[in-house]
């Protein structure tokens, strides 16, 4: 019972992470019907943001919750940033022509942001400062939650309910919603859609960002390709939870975190190893594609943004 | 008010209108008929900078707005209710009528516009909360109409308000163009039913493989043979 307690909690934690990044393709999926590739690479900005934020600022020697959310926010600002340049540089440009011209571009972008990384980083890994001192709380028995693990939660609910309010209470979410459903339409309302869009590209790569650094937190190596694999299995929980749905997105990511930590603690014990961990997320998306390729949340007439 | 100099509009290599020449004047309200594939929508959409023309000028209030975006044309006062009606069919109905006072700031009018456009249409009061999607077709029609005065448009374009519906339902949507034409807003009317068009316009012309073949006075329109023999079923 320890075990399985203590293993839904890690599975949890990563979900979040997860979550918060797979919400930046389900909006941008339901806004443009891109697959942003790049979208990974976002988060792996944040995470570097974060960590020259916080040496920059001081943090790094002295952990403080303020130092905390100044990388935090300061980190998501960053990559909101550069979450419209590419969209206004990259995707805006090439908008007018077929999807797979986009896609490409996507692609282009992603290996862009990686090579950029190592050229401007280095290659190796660096140490993300822990920014809060870091404990461990018993639950019951063997299971604990660490601080980090809390941050992560709460960071990720607030997030996510920041979100949940933006687009469906605000004017700025209504237009999303507008947007995402029929763009001429929303046109003839009086919107500036490129606004709207770049919007989009703020929020999703802010949250992106927020995962980054959260996850450094967690576990401190961060480098250039950190975004691959990570941003990959986010999109599988995107795509699991249903393309496009926003509920859908964090379910996917929890299911995502939830099943991979499961495979690495109890796998074995069935003659999985752990080393199998990355393929969990693909495996499902292969079921995905066979069995519900609309997502678990997600229908025929589904709500995107 | 509005005018359309020579404009020709292409969709890829085929061309959609070959050089349309029209005037609409304040307080009027005009028709556009013509048959199916014959260029309607397409002069819409150009005058709503949904798309450009390749050649010619579209004045409005005597200033070229050719090549404007769409949301700059509402801010000056040009609204849509577009074929097939656009409403968003994931938000609710308010929702939608909210929408169209995108432009708008002061919260009071806005309620009061949204209040107006119930007394319209009281389908709609009803069905507020509703997503627009479970809505009818001739209730969409609505949604879509009184959306698009919400933001309070000098001109407004309707693009095939009656297709597709039920003739009492189109009677309603007739008695809602007289209303808003009362009340002063210059209508732009695009129909395939030419018979309720031309009942309920000033002036008409009459679109053929994206060129106007004939223009006049609505009722004198109604009264030409050729008219009547190829439009009005007679
Ligand atoms: N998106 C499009 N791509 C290519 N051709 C189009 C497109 N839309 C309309 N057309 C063509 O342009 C012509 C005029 O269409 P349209 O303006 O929709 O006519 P109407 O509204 O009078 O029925 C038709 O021949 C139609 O096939
Ligand atoms: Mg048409």
């Amino acid at each position: 019972m320890d075990t399985f307690v203590q293993q839904l909690i890690n599975g949890l934690t990563i979900g979040s992470i997860y979550a918060l990044i797979a919400l930046g393709y389900t909006m941008v999926y339901g806004i443009l019907r891109l697959i942003n590739f790049a979208h990974g690479d976002i988060y792996m900005v944040g995470a570097f943001a974060g960590f020259f934020i916080a040496h920059g600022l001081g943090f790094a020697a002295e952990p403080s919750l303020v130092g905390f959310a100044i990388t935090l926010l300061g980190s998501m600002l960053v990559a909101a940033l550069i979450g419209m340049a590419i969209e206004r540089f990259a995707y805006r440009p090439v908008r007018k022509y077929a999807r797979m011209t986009t896609l490409i571009t996507a692609i282009g972008v992603s290996l862009l942001l990686e090579n950029l990384g190592v050229v401007i980083f280095g290659g190796a890994p660096r140490s993300f400062p822990q920014l809060l001192q870091n404990q461990n709380y018993t639950l019951f028995g063997n299971a604990a939650i660490s601080k980090s693990q809390i941050l992560i939660f709460s960071v990720s609910i607030a997030l996510m309910l920041l979100l949940q309010w933006i687009i469906y209470r605000t004017k700025v979410g209504t237009a999303m919603r507008a947007v995402s459903f029929n763009l001429n339409s929303a046109k003839l309302m009086g919107i500036n859609t490129n606004l709207i869009i770049a919007f989009t590209f703020a929020l999703g790569s802010a949250l992106a960002a927020a995962g980054g650094v959260l996850t450094a937190q967690y576990n401190p190596q961060i480098y250039p390709l950190m975004g691959i694999i990570t941003g990959l299995k986010a999109f599988v929980a995107a795509v699991l939870g249903g393309i496009g749905n926003i509920p859908g997105a964090v379910l996917g990511g929890l299911l995502i975190g939830a099943a991979e930590t499961f495979v690495v603690g109890y796998g074995q014990s069935v003659g999985i190893p752990s080393t199998y961990r990355d393929a969990v997320a693909f495996s499902i998306l292969i079921l995905v594609l066979l069995f519900r390729p609309a997502g678990l949340l997600g229908s025929t007439v589904q709500e995107k943004v | 008010m509005l005018t359309l100099e020579n404009i020709s509009v292409n969709y890829g290599a085929i061309e959609a209108l070959n050089g349309i020449t029209m005037h609409v004047e304040q307080g009027e309200v005009v028709t556009l008929i013509g048959a199916n594939g014959a260029g309607k929508t397409t002069t819409l959409r150009t005058i709503t900078g949904l798309l450009s023309p390749r050649a010619g000028r579209v004045l409005y209030e005597d200033e070229e707005i050719s090549g404007l975006p769409t949301h700059k044309l509402v801010a000056r006062g040009i609204s849509m209710s577009p074929e097939g009606r656009g409403v968003f069919a994931n938000l609710t109905v308010r929702e939608n009528l909210q929408m169209g006072a995108y432009l708008k700031k002061n919260k009071r009018e806005i309620a009061e516009d949204m209040e107006r456009a119930y007394t319209m249409f009281p389908r709609l009061k009803e069905r507020q909360s509703q997503k627009a999607g479970t809505l009818s077709g001739g209730e969409q029609q609505m949604l879509a109409m009184g959306r698009a005065l919400m933001s309070r448009p000098r001109l407004l374009l309707l693009d095939e308000p009656s297709l597709g519906l039920a003739p009492l339902v189109v009677h309603t949507i007739f008695q809602a163009i007289e209303d808003i034409r009362s009340k002063g807003t210059t209508i732009l009317l695009v129909e395939q039913n030419a018979n309720a068009a031309l009942r309920h316009s000033n002036r008409a012309y009459v679109l053929e493989t994206g060129q106007i073949v004939m223009e006049g006075a609505s009722q004198d329109l109604a009264a030409d043979p050729r008219i009547k023999e190829a439009y009005l079923g007679e």
